[in-house]
């Protein structure tokens, strides 16, 4: 049994299925026709479910999906069979969260797209080679908007960190409860 | 790969539908990234360039070789930069081209200082990028600084080091071994994430050292681990240990059980499930250790998170499989489910209460699934049949409400695996409940009547006619079956057929009228089924009168082929049209298992020395082709039996050495496979020396050395061993591995001239009574067993003593006869204190043995076994039953 959580991959698909913003951390799709495939299979399979409130979970394939959709946008995070339902969940609340407070709660595809630096550095920000970083929202969300700060701009991480996560205090209460 | 989406979104001109990268191309992309080289860069159009390379590399397109060089050397530029975001950019960039090595030289320098900046964000990213494209040789040089970073105060610098050790431990583990000392410092680290980090990479550098990974655990469950991460991380850490250590330690509590139940109370909802779920997979868990786990999963049921419900039905139907009576308490919670909107829940709660239901809830529940059977995906459905099989064989009285259940799904809509599912399950009713057959059968019969599945057709048309002969009114199918004849295709049509045919011959009075339909059948425009028809019409006898079918007849037409069909296959496939007919007692009737490792995932291949030598493929046909291809055992006859690979050296040593015995009637053939793993030398002329002073029957009579034996590339070396015809022999036998060893040059491949003979000691290796069994399988034990002379009977009892487990000794048994477990008996259920177990076999002297093994529990551990054997020569009963008494 593998000993360490492991996540197999998180997607970022629109309305229709099609990838906003994908990464995958392990072998099991080794080309892109795989892996387009496998999106094809989740989208198709959670399509009709509501998983706007709460982050719904699905099992298939001998893997575990929990995701969330927001307005356009659906979000999906890919355990192993046997991982613990509850840490993909905790990845995929923090991707989610950490996405609304980038996006400054206008969620939807136009917004994602025309923010795509900001999401793929988010992803990079969660998962290191399938290993979870961080699942922090603020934390997350503060790593990455200290660097779109202008260079001249005073370099003290945690502050900003911190600043952020203050000003976005609010609206992450409502999205943790 | 990747459609431009321009092409997609050209009819619609929604204004809403707009994408910063509408009709974006390649070829201009990677123009645009021109601007890297500009003396003046301007960070924010650097910026979004990336972007859109990423973007595209993100929607599958993919670079040549040529375009990914020319982008990462236009990229490097941009470390010139100051600007935070576009470094932050770069460096996700490089590590998506994943660099060649000598790429990764241009960038090692300016990455080593962003390494040791006093920007923390440079550092940890730097680490990353660094630790990812580096290949061993870089390391060394960066390993101060990544040791510094292992304790460096901010958790973010501190989480990079600790993550990219883990990654570099697969590829480097000497060097990252050596960072221990840091890592325990991180382990105490206050920031949870980087405790997490630590924590895993401590365990995988310990991983091997079970005392060092028991201390560990020992020492962190009666501290607090503060980050809820490596609180589950733990967990699973002690389930490990409290396993390994099961085994030693049978009074008392089980060790670290308190810090299991403790974590239930934790406040992180993931770390209580974990901690649950590690208590439901204890090995041989009592229900009271159970009762605790038990309870949060049961609140977490009425979560009203959709993912707390999940995690929770699943894990209880896992334990309704071992402990039913456990999870009765949560039932009503189940049942409440059963109307969830998610699905998945749905199907594992349905599947949980029927595996938990009484007799008395049976029909409540039926009424209940069917209503929801109409609105759940095929795959679901598959789960909940298969989940009705098993409640209909543990309450064999309630069959009949479940069949009517069964066969009314059968009616409804469904796709292929569905439908097999259902018929499946019930053949599997009517074979293991008498009462239920007549039913059955007649359900199956209304489902042939409109079945669109050729396959189901044929295989129901095959159970009709070995079932439907043996009810009190056969001739009520009959109508069923010819009505195929008229109505299908020709497959199905040949299927009914014979299916006809077997009730002529199975029951008499039938007769008649069968050969009036089989006669109609000689016009049928498809040549298998005239074809089957004539021989039916031919070999049955008797003009269609009232008489009995001839047993051989039956035999003849009916009877079970015992030969593997693979193996029938490739010998009719060798075979060569000549005046010699086919013989279908050449077949070899050995059942061919796959090795196992084939099956494994790719990427863990074992790396090329410490493999063991891989031998020629271990098909019976290949070592048949293997022998007879050497003149000195050319005259041995017809192979019997070749063993698996026996390993005769330890993994890693300098020379690996596995045997395979071959048996033939009067002779023994050791194929000693032998693999040089040391690249500096060549072995010549490489004999084994067999000492066979412990096995008296035995004589050696030829010898077949080994020419040469260059690194890595694997040979073999045989020695041929004469012992009275047909007669069981075993003894042990002694090896020494003998040589002459060149010294090679490994720069330039050459070996020396002059060479050294050698000796390496082997381990021994063992004759023994299952070599002379062949694993043959039967497809239906019941009958081949009372088909057998009870006369052939033996009987006895043994006393096993002490054992680990029921299982254990049920595979000890089997091991030591060497035989075919049939009807998946092998396997026996947790916690079970009895087992009964079928094998079947072939001795030598072509002799058919079956085994019937009852093992009971007697008092904690001990073992006993009644040991049944039937076999068509007494004498070979007496020997299997001097095999067991002897092991």
């Amino acid at each position: 049994m593998e000993l360490c959580p492991l996540i197999k991959n998180i997607l970022l698909l629109d309305s229709e299925g099609k990838r906003i913003a994908v990464k995958y951390y392990s072998d099991d799709w080794p080309t892109n026709s795989a892996k387009e495939a496998f999106e094809k299979a989740v989208f198709a399979k959670t399509q009709k479910t509501n998983a706007r409130t709460d982050a719904e979970i699905t099992m298939f394939d001998n893997y575990v999906v929990v995701y969330k959709f927001v307005q356009d946008l659906h979000f999906f995070v890919t355990g192993g069979e046997n991982e613990n339902e509850i840490i993909l969940a905790a990845v995929l609340q923090g991707f989610f969260d950490a996405v609304g407070l980038l996006l400054r709660g206008t969620v939807d595809k136009k917004e994602a797209l025309e923010n795509l630096d900001l999401i793929l550095l988010c992803l990079d920000e969660i998962v290191d080679g399938g290993i979870i970083l961080e699942t922090d929202a603020n934390v997350i969300a503060g790593k990455v908007a200290s660097h779109s700060m202008d260079a001249g701009a005073p370099l003290s991480e945690q502050t900003i960190t911190q600043a952020l996560a203050t000003a976005r205090e609010h609206l992450t209460r409502s999205l943790l409860k | 790969m990747a459609q431009p989406l321009v092409k997609k979104d050209d009819d619609r001109d929604d204004e809403a539908d707009y994408s910063p990268f509408l009709g974006i191309e390649k070829g201009a992309v990677l123009q645009e990234a021109r601007v890297f080289n500009d003396p003046q860069l301007d960070p924010r159009r650097c910026s979004q360039v990336i972007t859109k390379l990423l973007y595209l590399l993100n929607q599958g397109e993919t670079f040549t070789k040529v375009e990914a060089t020319e982008v990462f050397f236009a990229v490097t530029k941009l470390f010139q930069s100051k600007d935070i975001g576009l470094r932050r950019m770069v460096y996700v960039m490089i590590k998506e081209l994943s660099p060649s090595a000598d790429e990764v030289i241009i960038v090692t320098s300016s990455l080593m200082k962003d390494m040791t900046s006093k920007t923390d964000m440079y550092r940890a990213n730097a680490i990353r990028v660094l630790c990812r494209i580096t290949d061993g040789t870089l390391l060394t040089q960066i390993e101060r600084y990544l040791k510094q970073a292992i304790v460096d105060k901010n958790p973010v610098v501190a989480s990079a080091a600790l993550v990219s050790g883990i990654h570099l431990l697969q590829t480097n583990p000497e060097i990252v071994k050596r960072w221990s000392n840091e890592v325990q410092e991180a382990v105490q680290s206050r920031a949870a994430l980087v405790q997490f980090h630590a924590l895993a990479l401590l365990h995988q550098i310990r991983q091997n050292d079970r005392l060092a990974v028991n201390k560990l655990v020992s020492s962190l469950t009666k501290g607090s681990v503060r980050s809820p991460l490596a609180q589950c991380l733990l967990i699973r850490y002690t389930s490990q240990v409290i396993r390994e250590s099961a085994n030693n330690n049978q009074a008392g509590d089980r060790p670290f059980y308190d810090f299991l139940e403790g974590c239930l109370r934790h406040k992180a909802e993931m770390v209580i499930f974990e901690a649950a779920r590690a208590i439901t997979e204890l090995n041989g868990v009592t229900s009271r250790e159970l009762t605790p786990a038990i309870t949060v999963l049961q609140l977490f049921l009425s979560s009203s998170k959709p993912v707390l419900r999940f995690a929770a039905v699943r894990t209880l139907n896992k334990v309704a499989m071992t402990h039913p009576m456990a999870v009765t308490n949560c039932n009503i919670d189940m049942e409440s489910l059963i109307t969830d909107q998610n699905r998945s829940i749905a199907t594992l709660a349905i599947t949980t209460l029927l595996k938990t239901g009484n007799e008395s809830s049976v029909d409540r529940l039926m009424k209940q699934i069917t209503n929801f059977m109409s609105d759940i995906a095929d795959e679901f459905k598959i789960v909940v049949v298969e989940a009705i099989r098993s409640l209909c064989l543990k309450f064999p009285l309630k069959h009949r409400s479940l069949m009517n259940f069964l066969s009314n799904i059968l009616r409804e809509e469904g796709g292929f695996e569905y439908k097999k599912a259902i018929v499946d399950s019930i053949v599997i009713l009517i074979r293991d409940i008498p009462e239920a057959k007549e039913s059955g059968l007649l359900h199956l019969c209304e489902f042939i009547e409109d079945c669109e599945f050729t396959y189901l057709s044929t295989q129901i048309l095959h159970f009709l006619g070995i079932e439907g002969p043996k009810t009190s009114d056969p001739s009520k199918y009959i109508r069923y079956i010819y009505n195929r004849v008229h109505l299908e295709n020709a497959t199905v049509r040949a299927g009914a057929v014979s299916t006809l045919a077997k009730f002529g011959a199975m029951v008499d009075t039938l007769k008649p009228r069968v050969f009036v339909l089989l006669r109609r059948c000689l016009f049928d425009n498809d040549d298998e089924v005239r074809d089957r028809a004539t021989l039916y019409l031919n070999t049955l006898g008797g003009d269609g009168a009232v008489v009995e079918t001839g047993e051989d007849v039956k035999e003849f037409l009916f009877g079970s082929l015992d030969i593997p069909l693979v193996n029938l296959e490739n010998s009719l496939k060798n075979y060569e049209p000549s005046e010699e007919a086919f013989d279908i007692n050449s077949v070899p009737k050995e059942v061919k298992t796959q090795p196992l490792a084939e099956k494994k995932a790719p990427g863990k291949k074992p790396t090329g020395l410490g493999a063991p030598p891989a031998g020629p493929p271990s098909t019976v046909d290949a070592y048949e082709k293997l022998l007879s291809s050497i003149p000195e055992f050319a005259n041995f006859g017809k192979l019997f039996k070749s063993s698996a690979p026996v390993e005769l050296t330890e993994a890693e040593t300098e020379y690996a050495v596995n045997v395979v015995k071959h048996i033939f009637d009067g002779h023994v053939v050791f194929q000693y496979n032998c693999t040089n793993t040391i690249p500096e030398q060549l072995l010549e002329n490489v004999t084994v020396i067999v000492d066979a002073s412990e096995a008296e029957e035995f004589a050696e009579v030829a010898s077949k050395p080994l020419r040469s034996l260059p690194y890595d590339s694997p040979g073999q070396t045989f020695v041929a061993f004469e012992k009275p015809e047909g007669v069981p022999a075993i003894g042990k036998f002694s090896n020494m591995l003998r040589f002459i060893v060149k010294e090679v040059d490994p720069s330039t491949g050459e070996a020396e001239d002059d060479g050294v003979e050698d000796e390496y000691q082997l381990e021994e290796l063992e004759v023994v009574a299952a070599d002379y069994m062949l694993k043959v399988g039967v497809s239906n034990f019941r009958n081949a067993w009372e088909t057998m002379d009870a006369d052939c009977e033996r009987v006895d009892e043994y006393g096993l003593g002490p054992r680990e487990s029921l299982a254990e000794a049920v595979n000890a048994v089997i091991n030591l006869l060497g035989m075919q477990p049939c009807e998946g008996t092998e396997v026996v259920p947790n916690n079970s204190r009895s087992h009964t177990c079928l094998l079947s076999g072939v001795y030598i002297g072509n002799v058919k043995v079956l085994v019937r093994l009852q093992f009971g529990l007697d008092g904690p551990k001990d073992v006993a076994m009644k040991l049944a054997v039937r076999s068509e020569d007494e004498a070979v009963s007496d020997a299997i039953h001097e095999i067991v008494a002897s092991g």
